[in-house]
């Protein structure tokens, strides 16, 4: 089964400047656990702060923009991978070595086939 | 007992294994219980005049598959089903039948997958209640609703939802690793216990349901002991539930009243049902790792072995207590902690270890009424009299409404002791 592992994490908290040892650790954490699963990695991305944000919507045909997020919460949206695996423990394992589940959460979410 | 009655508790008997064998087969919760729940049916309309057959639980097993089969049948569009339909088949043959009656064909593995499914922590709590009582005890749909005072169809659609979250998120039918057994294993020893204790709270109300939540959890607690065989905790969960359930037909007077364990008419408890939890309890003590299940078993075994209300070990509870607290430092066992003391040491040393408990525990009936009952023991009848009145006012069982205000009368207007 496919799973998207959404990785939520108080951004105010996190290392932000790229030249600080505490983010080169933050990368290499993230290396490390790509290099492990590399073979059940589909995909992911960091995501920019949710500052940069911006939300579309259409409504009666118009679009409309607005800053993001939509909602205050204490956590953000920092970042996901789709990985691949043969059930929901297997998954919530690999979720587990994701360095962004000790400092914030990963939500692990079953990507559906609609094949 | 009647023939229905005989029906429904063999039924009850084979639910667990019948529905670990269909999900083996249907590789689907959703599936395996329709099928199990339209071989029930058939069983429930034939056996009355048929009489109950040698071997219930292979007959109902072979209604269920042929069942299924014709579902499948019907239903025939997919590569998949057409494999699985291959595999049943070849299952209804006479040997496989033969199977099912013999020592090696409990299932124990394929229920125990089944349960911890039913428990995965991926699901609510009030999920995995009701599948659990679904898919392992086999009560209907209609009854947990009673169980649980919920309408029908909000149940119906929250077992919906479970099945689907078990389909679509992948939770897996397997025993866990080793490494996750035990974290995995008390997950489902909660959901139980939960049974338990919302069973008891209904039980000494009003109990119209005609479904008693203390019985189903004892049932899935004995079956649990039979699959798992290397956890003292499961063992202590399953005597905890008997030897506190064995007092209930004493808890509550003719009238309905409630009876507090020290008045409550010893012979009316359930000694088969004390010894099965004390042989429970002993086989978890051998793993001497007591855990909480056990230690409040074997406070509860301390008060089945006393003959009489004044023979009680009151000094070996009170340090089981101060054990359980280790282990869940909560103001209620602080507070049951309290009771103990006061018997051994007298009503002021408990009093002196509700300091602190007020405001942790306000609005809990019991913290006012085992205050209250101190204070009494303690001739304090003036605040005593403003205890027992905080506790009605918290009080929403009927039964211990009355016994709080016979109490609160007898401190208000004191008679000479007796």
């Amino acid at each position: 089964m496919k799973y998207a592992c959404l990785i939520y994490d108080d951004e105010s908290t996190g290392p932000t400047d790229p030249t600080s040892p505490e983010f080169a650790e933050m990368i290499a954490g993230y290396m490390a656990f790509g290099e492990k699963y590399e073979s059940v990695i589909q995909g992911g991305e960091a995501l920019d702060s949710v500052s940069t944000s911006t939300c579309v919507k259409v409504r009666d045909g118009k679009m409309t923009t607005t800053d993001g997020p939509f909602a205050e919460t204490k956590e953000q949206l920092g970042g996901f991978y789709i990985i691949e695996a043969d059930d929901l423990d297997t998954a919530c394992q690999i979720a587990s070595e994701i360095p962004g589940a000790y400092t914030g959460q990963v939500e692990v979410r079953p990507v559906p086939n609609y094949g | 007992m009647d023939v229905n009655t005989a029906i429904v508790e063999v039924v009850r008997t084979e639910w667990p294994r019948l529905m670990a064998a269909l999900v083996r087969d249907l590789g689907d919760l959703g599936r395996a219980e329709d099928a199990a729940q339209e071989a029930i049916e058939v069983a429930l309309a034939n056996w009355p005049t048929d009489g109950i057959p040698d071997r219930p639980g292979a007959w109902i097993l072979t209604v269920a598959r042929r069942r299924a089969i014709d579902k499948l049948r019907r239903d025939q569009n997919r590569l998949q089903k057409s494999e699985l339909l291959a595999r049943l088949e070849q299952r209804t043959t006479p040997e496989t039948e033969l199977d099912f009656d013999s020592p090696e064909s409990l299932l124990g593995d394929e229920q125990l997958q089944l349960i911890f499914a039913c428990c995965h922590p991926s699901l609510n709590t009030e999920s995995q209640t009701a599948l659990t009582l679904r898919c392992i005890t086999g009560l209907s749909t209609r009854e947990i609703a009673r169980a649980f005072l919920t309408p029908e169809p909000t149940m119906a659609q929250r077992l919906v939802r479970a099945k689907r979250k078990i389909e679509s998120a992948g939770i897996p039918l397997r025993v866990p690793p080793d490494s996750d057994l035990l974290d995995r294993l008390a997950v489902v020893h909660g959901v139980i216990y939960l049974l338990f204790t919302e069973g008891h709270t209904r039980s000494e109300s009003d109990l119209l349901t005609g479904v008693d939540l203390c019985d189903e959890a004892i049932r899935l607690g004995r079956l649990l002991t039979r699959l798992v065989n290397d956890s003292s905790e499961t063992f202590g969960l399953a005597a905890l539930m008997l030897l506190s359930h064995a007092r209930r037909a004493a808890r509550t007077d003719d009238a309905g009243d409630l009876v507090l364990l020290e008045d409550q008419d010893r012979t009316r408890w359930d000694h088969a049902m004390i010894a099965e939890g004390q042989a429970l309890l002993a086989r978890a003590l051998r793993f001497a790792d007591p855990g909480p299940y056990q230690l409040q078993a074997a406070i509860n075994a301390l008060h089945a072995e006393a003959a009489r209300a004044g023979d009680t070990d009151w000094r070996q509870i009170a340090l089981l207590y101060s054990r359980l607290l280790r282990h869940q430092p909560t103001p209620v066992v602080q507070l049951n902690h309290a009771v103990a003391v006061a018997m051994t040491d007298g009503p002021e040393a408990g009093l002196a270890l509700l300091d602190g408990l007020a405001e942790p525990l306000a609005g809990y009936r019991y913290f006012d009424s085992t205050q209250a009952d101190l204070l009494r023991r303690a001739g304090r009848t003036e605040e005593a009299a403003t205890a027992y009145e905080r506790a009605l006012q918290h009080c929403d069982n009927a039964a211990e409404q009355r016994f709080l205000t016979r109490r609160l009368e007898s401190v208000s207007h004191p008679s000479p002791d007796p």
